[in-house]
């Protein structure tokens, strides 16, 4: 597969609230991004555990996105606030562990921002794609 | 018997290996010794022995037994065994060698099973007298000879050379392979190890345990003694002991589900696991003490029952060095066997 | 200042035994050699005079036990701390993992434990006596007449060569004097893979963790690995695998267990000391750490009973995910 076919699959986690109405409000006004974002609604960015953001790797992803509220603005008050001091630790040990840090990333997107839904997804494909196919975290047992 | 000398192995381990996979014990980044294919720069290490015990070879970790592939309502059955070549294993020493009599009852024994079977057949084993055994060795204790290695080839090291003996005819095979290499020689040097070995274990702390109290049917000498409560009162439930042991050789298969297929693969399993034979009335033994008693009612007294009163421990001192509460099979013995085991 | 030596704390634990202050002790007992010592319930006299053990090799960490153990002894448990035992024993309790009322703590000063593989690695082996001077170990073997002398501070466990505190943070009783918290170099390792490029850190990595052979003595032996039921033995949870399967399976199992502990993690480095491939899993662990140090402010699990852990707590200030790394590259 030559570079230039190359397609990322990337997995989003977008909170029920905010994120996930936000890529709703993207398809509405029909803003593009590429088909190879997978979206996952979660009910809260923090209902993330790590064990899903490794086993999407496992299972072939080259990049996972977590979108959430806006801190402050979290259905349940709080959620996003653990989901910023998980994330932030757990993407560094990643990085610490020799994994490309371009590969995860957190975002907060509201219900109002599909403009920013979509611009984000652009730019996270578009910085997955030129890492080129998740080598690291792979499991070759789920590539044949 | 051939010797050669030490400072020309390496030619010795190239002419090897210009016809087969050759592994041997070498020092890993961390120390320990570790097995590892040869090629050009890899040393051959004066460790006692390894960490992980060379049952991997015939008994890996983790293999693939077959894979299923799903399309429609058709179930396509891949064998994913790989033609295995002859490969050697160099440095053995002689109570891993006796390990894998301890397997071969298990995996040889009708039903055969035919992954083992054919890794078993395809392996040359040199093995190597020990000439500095440690404190934690105890395979005397086993009617094991550390000066008398068996295997397809023996061989014993001095400080310049290496004595090299084949015992079977895939050893003498193998001879053929590097006589070239090697010249005969008297047995003198070797005698005169076999003699410095000899007194040697005669000073190690652990020469007087005995195995006289174990054997078949003791089941119910030692079921229900009352001192396995305390031996296995801090026991951790990890898997340490069985893993680095040569003759545990306990395993589960499970499904692997890939996303597009499954895999069932056979991986080693460990007693003191809770999951250990977990069945679908539950767990057979729910308690760590249950899990510690079975490692060890298994390799002396079920095992030892059902083939022909042959212990199923080799006296290595893996377990002894690598266990992180260092309870072990030593301590076991003594205090379950009473004065019959001192 | 008093050197603890081993019959004084045998001494103190019959007393307390006899006196009926306790039921039962919670120490070290001797194996067949002078170095592999046994945690282990004492539950009388005669048994602690002819097998308590008090020297240089124990290590084992004794608080975990507390949590199996507590709840099913009658009585109150003797049980002694070292300083970084304390740590483990206050984080327990910030948990609820064992009630205190059933504990009699007793801290003892440590002045740091040997690594019998460093050992080894000096005399070789056939080690037949281990005597501990003051700052030295002789080591007898079957193989020279003469015993090896040896500084203890060369063969000291990694955690104790990078010791953090001195100071016993939990107790009933005090033998000795406490000591303090000490400026440790426990980071330097950290910061010298961080400074490495991804690709050296992948190496490196992929190197250690290749040797797993997936024991789960890391988890067994960890005070913060308390759960009932692991998810890597339960088989409803999707993840449970015996397999060292692959790179993937192995990174999966320490980065998850890492995490789990991340902020409860009293950094008593028994993941490290009981591995039998001697993988320095404090790395990940102290990782964790030095990031929640320099993102949320100094925190050391267990150094005061009921603190709460960083990552169950947050502010509306912290930093952003992205933002970690940014900073990092503007530093470098």
């Amino acid at each position: 597969m030559s570079m230039s076919e190359y397609k990322p699959l990337i997995v989003a986690f977008c909170c029920n609230w905010c994120s996930y109405a936000g890529a709703d409000l993207a398809g509405n006004n029909r803003l593009c991004y590429p088909a190879d974002v997978k979206i996952i609604r979660v009910p809260c960015s923090c209902r993330v555990n790590p064990m899903f953001i490794l086993r999407a790797f496992q299972r072939g992803a080259d990049g996972v996105i977590i979108c959430g509220c806006h801190p402050g603005d979290c259905h349940y008050t709080s959620g996003n606030y653990y989901t910023r001091r998980r994330m932030a630790t757990l993407f560094s040990m990643l990085d610490y562990l020799g994994i490309e840090k371009e590969r995860t990333r957190v975002e907060w997107v509201s219900a109002a921002e599909g403009a920013k839904f979509a611009a984000t997804m652009n730019d996270f494909v578009e910085t997955v794609a030129a890492l080129g196919e998740n080598k690291r975290l792979e499991d070759l047992r789920c590539k044949k | 018997m051939r010797k050669c000398f030490l400072d020309k192995i390496n030619s010795v381990f190239t002419e090897i290996s210009k016809t087969m996979p050759l592994y041997l014990p070498t020092d890993s980044s961390d120390g320990s010794a570790v097995y590892k294919k040869w090629e050009d720069g890899i040393k051959w290490s004066d460790a006692l022995n390894t960490v992980r015990s060379p049952k991997d070879f015939f008994f890996p970790q983790m293999e693939s037994l077959m894979e299923f592939k799903t399309e429609g309502k058709n179930i396509e059955v891949i064998d994913t065994r790989q033609e295995t070549e002859d490969f050697v294993i160099w440095g053995v020493r002689p109570c891993d060698v006796k390990s894998f009599e301890i397997l071969d009852r298990v995996f040889l024994s009708e039903p055969v099973d035919s992954y083992y079977a054919s890794r078993r057949e395809k392996g040359i084993i040199v093995s190597l007298a020990c000439s500095k055994p440690a404190e934690t060795c105890f395979c005397q204790t086993f009617d094991i000879n550390p000066a008398e290695p068996c295997g397809d080839v023996s061989m014993w090291k001095t400080e310049t050379e290496l004595f090299i003996q084949a015992n079977t005819e895939k050893g003498e095979a193998f001879m053929e392979k590097i006589a070239g290499l090697t010249e005969e020689c008297s047995e003198d040097a070797v005698s005169e190890q076999k003699e410095k070995i000899g007194s040697i274990m005669k000073k190690l702390p652990l020469k007087d345990l005995k195995t006289d109290a174990f054997g078949g049917g003791k089941t119910m000498d030692f079921f229900n003694a009352p001192e396995w409560d305390e031996l296995s009162q801090t026991c951790l439930g990890c898997g340490t002991c069985t893993f680095v042991c040569p003759t545990c050789q306990c395993y589960d298969i499970k499904d692997f589900n890939t996303g597009n297929g499954v895999v069932r693969f056979r991986c080693w399993d460990s007693c003191m696991y809770s999951e250990f034979t977990k069945m679908a009335h539950g767990n057979n033994r729910l308690t760590q003490k249950e899990r510690f008693r079975q490692r060890f009612m298994h390799k002396l007294v079920y095992y030892p029952e059902n083939n022909d009163g042959l212990f199923s421990c080799v006296g290595c001192g893996r377990c002894l060095s690598k266990c992180p509460i260092s309870m072990n099979i030593v301590k076991v013995m003594k205090k379950i066997g009473g004065k019959a085991s001192e | 200042m008093q050197k603890i030596t081993q019959p004084m704390l045998i001494d103190k634990a019959v007393s307390l035994l006899e006196n009926g202050t306790v039921s039962c002790v919670f120490g070290w007992q001797k194996g067949e050699f002078d170095y592999d010592i046994t945690p282990s319930v004492f539950k009388n006299a005669d048994d602690l005079k002819e097998n308590f053990v008090w020297n240089g090799f124990c290590g084992a960490n004794l608080s975990k036990y507390l949590v199996s153990k507590a709840d099913k002894i009658e009585g109150k448990i003797l049980v002694f701390l070292k300083p970084c035992d304390s740590y483990s024993f206050n984080q327990l309790l910030t948990e609820h993992r064992f009630d205190r009322e059933k504990v009699y703590a007793i801290g003892l000063p440590c002045d740091g434990m040997a690594d019998i593989s460093k050992v080894k690695k000096l005399c070789g082996d056939g080690i037949s006596a281990i005597a501990f001077g003051d700052d030295t170990i002789s080591v007898t073997t079957i193989y020279e007449d003469k015993p090896y002398e040896i500084a203890l501070k060369d063969v000291l466990l990694e955690r104790c060569e990078n010791c953090k505190s001195k100071k016993c943070v939990a107790y009933d009783e005090l033998l000795g004097e406490n000591g303090d918290v000490l400026d440790s170099n426990r980071f330097d390792e950290v910061a010298r893979i961080e400074a490495m490029t991804p690709d050296e850190r992948f190496a490196f990595w992929q190197n250690e963790l290749s040797r797993c052979i997936r024991c789960n003595a890391c988890r067994d032996a960890c005070p913060a690995c308390t759960c009932e039921k692991c998810v890597f033995d339960n088989s409803d949870s999707g993840v449970e695998n015996k397999a060292a399967a692959n790179s993937f399976e192995e990174k999966m199992f320490h980065i998850i267990r890492a995490f789990h502990v991340a902020g409860r993690c009293t950094d008593c480095g028994e993941c490290s000391r009981v591995c039998p491939q001697n993988i320095p899993l404090h790395l990940l662990n102290r990782k964790f750490i030095k990031d929640i140090n320099e993102f949320y402010g100094e925190y050391q699990a267990g150094a005061e009973a009921g603190s709460r852990a960083p990552l169950v707590d947050y502010t509306e200030e912290d930093i952003e995910p992205y933002d970690v790394f940014d900073r990092r590259d503007i530093d470098a």
